[in-house]
């Protein structure tokens, strides 16, 4: 029988502490960027023209097609590079936050513009008509009377994805960024205490997405209801 | 006011609209008639050009609607529509339904607009619900919210496609009265509906549609006294006995 050894985690607390704010940046900064650009995606996507439309497409069936630590260790291996060159920022600069911030949110973006594009057909045309015909322009028609429809519908799915997001951040391991698992993981091999502090972690972890998609299942009842 | 010369519109290869010709003058009141899926919605859907047809030539106000270089939006701003599913704004309250396109489309301050549609949700008689939502309203209701909303915009006539078709048996007359009233009041009408009590009551006149094709247009007396068409006959025959 594995000897369980709990002591070493009330010290890890305050790194611990630190690396859940790394992951809850990164969540933040994907699920902001992620709605703000999946909405222009969605738009474009819908849009009707071609030009638009296209690479729109092209940019969300890529992100979806390829596996999220790859998408971050290429952003990682490049993003500092162009941006060494582009912004003049010194070598010693520790860029692993801001690669890591830009894949999720690029990442998060292609998926979000898909739950966006199912709320916005969601929406009956006849909504659409009734602003047209008040006078409204389409980009009116889609912000004042579609959009926000389409939002109220979209919040369960929203919030579901931000949970899974929320997991993934732990991927950022891969690129050395302490994040929450990763500062456990950390302390976990400093203390020779790897067992209980990913267990630690785990619980931490199921705690805090249990208890948001029990609240999400309260709030779509009250969404259908 | 709205002019169809020769409009003519395909899904595809199958045709909706067969060169339709139809004049609606000011002050007029011109019901449109016919079995579903004859092309009345359709027809009327264009006169704001929110469906687009293929061949043909229609006129609002002068202003063409198919012409590539019309402001489409401005155009429909003056025209008032009232739909079959209301299409009230589900997610703001009456008031702001009936202030939106006011404050966003004709560029009316706020208060204004608020006072506006204050004025004509009381001439609907609904003026209480100002502070409800649309799902807390009755179709009826409802419907009276789309007219009032429509009316706010100061139209220079007004489309209604099958504006009681939705709507329970006990809440028709709640709508129909405020279309007689307005219809008493002058404005120009062109309306799809069902509702043949309504037409002998304030139609000018009636237009049959049967295939997409106007069979016939005539003097509300003249239709329901001697109608011409065949089908004209046989669909007054079936529609008339439940009146």
């Amino acid at each position: 029988m594995y000897d369980f050894d709990w002591s070493s985690i009330p010290g890890a607390l305050p790194i611990l502490a630190s690396g859940a704010l790394i992951t809850l940046k990164i969540t933040a900064t994907a699920i902001v960027v992620g709605i703000l650009w999946g909405t222009l995606l969605a738009v474009a996507r819908m849009s009707g023209r071609s030009w638009l439309a296209w690479p729109a497409a092209a940019y969300v069936n890529l992100f979806r097609s390829v596996p999220l630590v790859m998408v971050i260790l290429w952003f990682y291996l490049i993003v500092p590079q162009l941006l060494r060159r582009g912004l003049d920022i010194p070598a010693s600069y520790d860029i692993r936050m801001a690669s890591g911030l830009v894949a999720f949110a690029l990442f998060e973006s292609a998926y979000y513009s898909e739950i966006i594009r199912a709320g916005i057909q969601s929406v009956s045309k006849g909504q659409v008509s009734a602003a047209l015909a008040l006078g409204m322009t389409g980009g009116q028609a889609m912000r004042l009377v579609v959009l926000p429809q389409a939002f109220r519908n979209m919040v369960p799915l929203l919030l579901t994805q931000a949970i899974i997001l929320f997991q993934d951040t732990s991927l950022v391991y891969v690129i050395g960024l302490a994040d929450f698992f990763g500062s456990a993981y950390k302390v976990g091999d400093r203390d020779g205490r790897l067992v209980e502090l990913l267990l630690f972690a785990g619980f931490l972890y199921f705690l805090a997405c249990f208890g948001a998609s029990v609240l999400v299942r309260r709030l779509q009842r009250r969404v259908a209801a | 006011m709205i002019r169809f010369r020769d409009v003519s519109k395909w899904y595809g290869s199958f045709q909706v609209l067969d060169a339709c010709n139809l004049e609606v003058n000011k002050g007029e009141v011109v019901v449109v008639c016919g079995p579903s899926g004859s092309g009345k919605s359709t027809l009327i859907k264009c006169a704001n050009g929110l469906e687009p047809f293929q061949k043909g030539e229609l006129t609002v106000d002068g202003i063409s609607v198919g012409a590539r270089g019309t402001n489409l939006p401005k155009l429909r701003a003056r025209v008032g529509m009232v739909f079959q599913h209301f299409e009230l704004f589900p997610h703001m309250s009456i008031r702001d339904n009936l202030a939106l396109a006011q404050v966003k489309v004709l560029g009316r301050g706020r208060d204004e607009a608020v006072a506006k549609g204050l004025k004509l949700l009381d001439r609907v008689g609904l003026a209480a619900q100002a502070g409800k939502f649309p799902g807390q309203l009755s179709g009826g209701q409802q419907q009276r919210v789309a007219i009032a909303r429509a009316l706010a915009m100061d139209p220079i006539c007004m489309l209604f496609d099958e504006p009681t078709s939705a709507l329970d048996p006990e809440m028709i007359n709640e709508v129909l009265e405020v279309m007689v009233e307005l219809a008493r009041e002058g404005m120009t009408m062109m309306c799809v509906t069902h509702e043949m009590g309504f037409a002998q009551k304030v139609a000018h006149r009636v237009v049959f549609m049967d295939q997409g094709r106007i069979v016939e247009d005539a003097p509300k007396a003249e239709f329901f006294g001697t109608p011409r068409s065949e089908r004209a006959q046989l669909f007054l025959s079936k529609i008339l006995h439940h009146v």
